[in-house]
C-alpha cells in the first residue's frame, strides 16, 4: 500500500492528514530493500541470521560485518543502510558499557533494547535530523532467560520470539512460523535458520550472498558470538540440500 | 595515617578535595618472574588499612583477557578501578570479533598510559602494578609505577620486593626456571618479605601464566622458623625488665 504524501512528506516533523508520517515510512523502505535479517528465540537461546548481499567480488568474504556484538551477552544483527547501522550498534555499546559501570551488572536485554528504541525515536522528532534508514534485531541472554527483540526505524520495539526484516520478510516470517520453537534447541535453530535464509534468496535479483550468523545459547555460555565455523559448513550444507530437494519438486 | 601529612584542607579548594592525596586500605609487594613456560607472580592476601592488618583475603593478582595476569600493590580501591577499566579494555577487544585479542605488551602500554596521565593531573591511581603475560609464545614481565615508570625485565617486584626480593632474583634467577623451582625462588623471596615486612601477612597466592591460560594457587601459608636463641629470654640484659 504505497501512496505519494505530497507536501506531507519533507520534514520528519510534519504530519500528513490521515495521520501518517511520511519520512519515517520511507526510511522504513530503505530496511525493505535490504538482505534478509532474521532472529529467532529457541529453547535456550538465540540465533540471529543475515543474507549479506555481495555488492562485488572483490570483497573479501567475512569482510563488512553485518552482526554485532554488543556487549558480553547480546548482539544485533543491523538491515537497511549499513552506516547508520554502525551508529546504532556503537550507541548500544556505549548504553551497555555504561549501565555495566553504574549497575555493576550487564545490561538486561530489554533494558537495552528500550535504549536502542529511544535513542531511534530521537532522531524522527527533529527537523535537523533525519530518521535512522535501518532495522536491528536485538538478542541477548539475561537473567529473564533468551530474549529477542525488533526495533524499527519508527523507534518502535517489541519483543519477539521470531522476527524477519528486509528483502525476504514476508517468505521467512511464514517459515518461521511453522517452525517449533519451543522444542528447539539453538544448535537445531542454527540450521533451520540457514534453510530459511537460503530459501528467501531471490537467485535471480541478487546474486552473491554470504550467510552470517551468531547465537547466544547455553552452548556458548550465554556469551554472543559467531556460530562455530563446522556447525556453520554444517548449517550451509542442509540448506542448500533442502535447496535442492525443493528444486527437485 | 601518616602524620606529617598537614591538614588538606586549609591548603586547597573545593575541586582539590576530589585528588588521590594519600591510600587507605593498601596491599604489599608483588613479585613476579619469567619461567620456562611463562610467568610466575606472587603476592599475599592482606590489605592494610594503615598499620592494622584489618584485611586478609584480598586478591591482589587477576587475569586480564586471554594472555596476561596482572598484581598490583598499594590502594586496593584504585586496584578494582584499573580492573574496570581493563574490563571495559578487554570487552571492546573482544566485541571487534577480528581474530585479534590484546597481549601483555599491549596491555602493559595500555597501563602505562592511564598511571602517567594520571600523575600528570596530580591525582595518581595509588598503585604498583606488575603485569606478566605469554603471547604467541613470546613471554613479557613489566610493572609501572603509580608516577608512570614503566619497564620489563626477567623479574619484578613492587615495593618491599624491590629491596628484599629483588637481590635474592639477582643472584638465582635463570632463564628456563623450571615451575617447581620457579615457585621454590618465589617462597623464598615471599618468606623474606614475612619476616621483614610489616604489612606482610601469612597467607599467599602464586600465578602462573603460559600459552595455555591462568592459574592462580588457592591461598597457602609458609613454614616460618622462630626457634633463634636470641628469641629465647630476650629481655636477659635488658636493664630494668622482667
Amino acid at each position: 500500500m504505497s501512496s505519494i504524501g505530497t507536501g506531507y512528506d519533507l520534514s520528519v516533523t510534519t504530519f500528513s492528514p490521515d495521520g501518517r508520517v511520511f519520512q519515517i515510512e520511507y526510511a522504513a523502505k530503505a530496511v525493505d530493500n535490504s538482505g534478509t535479517v532474521i532472529g529467532i528465540k529457541c529453547k535456550d537461546g538465540i540465533v540471529l541470521g543475515v543474507e549479506k548481499l555481495i555488492a562485488s567480488k572483490m570483497m573479501l568474504p567475512g569482510s563488512n560485518r553485518r552482526i554485532h556484538s554488543v556487549h558480553r551477552h547480546s548482539g544485533m544483527a543491523v538491515a537497511g543502510l549499513a552506516a547508520d547501522g554502525r551508529q546504532i550498534v556503537a550507541r548500544a555499546k556505549a548504553e551497555a558499557t555504561n549501565y555495566q559501570s553504574v549497575y555493576g551488572e550487564a545490561i538486561p536485554v530489554k533494558e537495552l533494547a528500550e535504549r536502542v528504541a529511544s535513542y531511534v525515536h530521537l532522531c524522527t522528532l527533529y527537523w535537523w535530523l533525519r530518521p535512522f534508514g535501518c532495522g536491528v534485531i536485538l538478542g541477548g541472554y539475561d537473567r529473564d532467560g533468551p530474549q529477542l527483540y525488533m526495533v524499527e526505524p519508527s523507534g518502535v520495539s517489541y519483543r519477539y520470539f521470531g522476527a524477519a526484516i528486509g528483502k525476504g520478510r514476508q517468505a521467512a516470517k511464514t517459515e518461521i512460523e511453522k517452525l517449533k520453537l519451543s522444542e528447539m534447541s539453538c544448535r537445531q535453530g542454527v540450521i533451520e535458520v540457514a534453510k530459511i535464509i537460503y530459501g528467501v534468496h531471490d537467485e535471480a535479483k541478487d546474486k552473491a550472498f554470504e550467510l552470517e550468523m551468531s547465537w547466544v545459547c547455553e552452548e556458548s555460555n550465554r556469551q554472543h558470538q559467531k556460530v562455530p565455523d563446522d556447525l556453520l559448513e554444517e548449517a550451509k550444507a542442509a540448506a542448500k540440500a533442502a535447496l535442492e530437494e525443493m528444486d527437485a519438486d | 595515617m601518616d602524620s606529617t601529612h598537614s591538614n588538606p584542607m586549609s591548603l586547597c579548594s573545593q575541586a582539590d578535595s576530589q585528588r588521590t592525596l594519600y591510600p587507605y586500605v593498601t596491599g604489599t609487594s608483588v613479585i613476579g618472574v619469567k619461567y620456562k613456560d611463562g610467568i610466575l607472580m606472587a603476592a599475599d592476601m592482606g590489605g592494610s588499612y594503615g598499620s592494622t592488618l584489618r584485611y586478609k583475603s584480598v586478591e591482589r593478582m587477576k587475569p586480564i583477557g586471554k594472555h596476561s595476569l596482572l598484581g598490583a600493590s598499594g590502594e586496593i580501591s584504585d586496584f578494582q578501578e584499573i580492573l574496570r577499566y581493563l574490563d571495559e579494555l578487554i570487552l571492546y577487544d573482544n566485541m571487534w570479533d577480528d581474530g585479534n585479542s590484546l597481549g601483555p605488551k599491549e596491555v602493559h602500554s595500555y597501563l602505562t598510559r592511564v598511571m602517567y596521565n594520571r600523575r600528570n593531573k596530580f591525582n595518581p591511581l595509588w598503585n604498583s602494578l606488575v603485569l606478566g603475560g605469554v603471547k604467541n609464545g613470546q613471554k613479557y614481565l613489566g610493572t609501572v609505577s603509580m608516577i608512570g615508570v614503566h619497564f620489563e625485565d626477567n623479574h619484578v617486584a613492587t615495593g618491599f620486593g624491590n629491596h628484599l626480593a629483588r637481590p635474592i632474583l639477582r643472584d638465582e634467577w635463570h632463564e628456563d626456571l623450571s615451575f617447581e623451582d620457579g615457585v621454590k625462588l618465589l617462597e623464598k623471596c615471599m618468606r623474606v618479605l614475612l619476616y621483614r615486612d610489616r604489612s606482610a601477612v601469612n597467607k599467599l597466592q602464586i600465578a602462573k601464566i603460559t600459552e595455555e591460560g591462568v592459574t592462580i594457587s588457592q591461598p597457602y601459608s609458609l613454614k616460618t622458623f622462630w626457634g633463634f636463641s636470641a628469641f629465647q629470654n630476650p629481655t636477659v640484659g635488658a636493664e630494668g625488665s622482667w
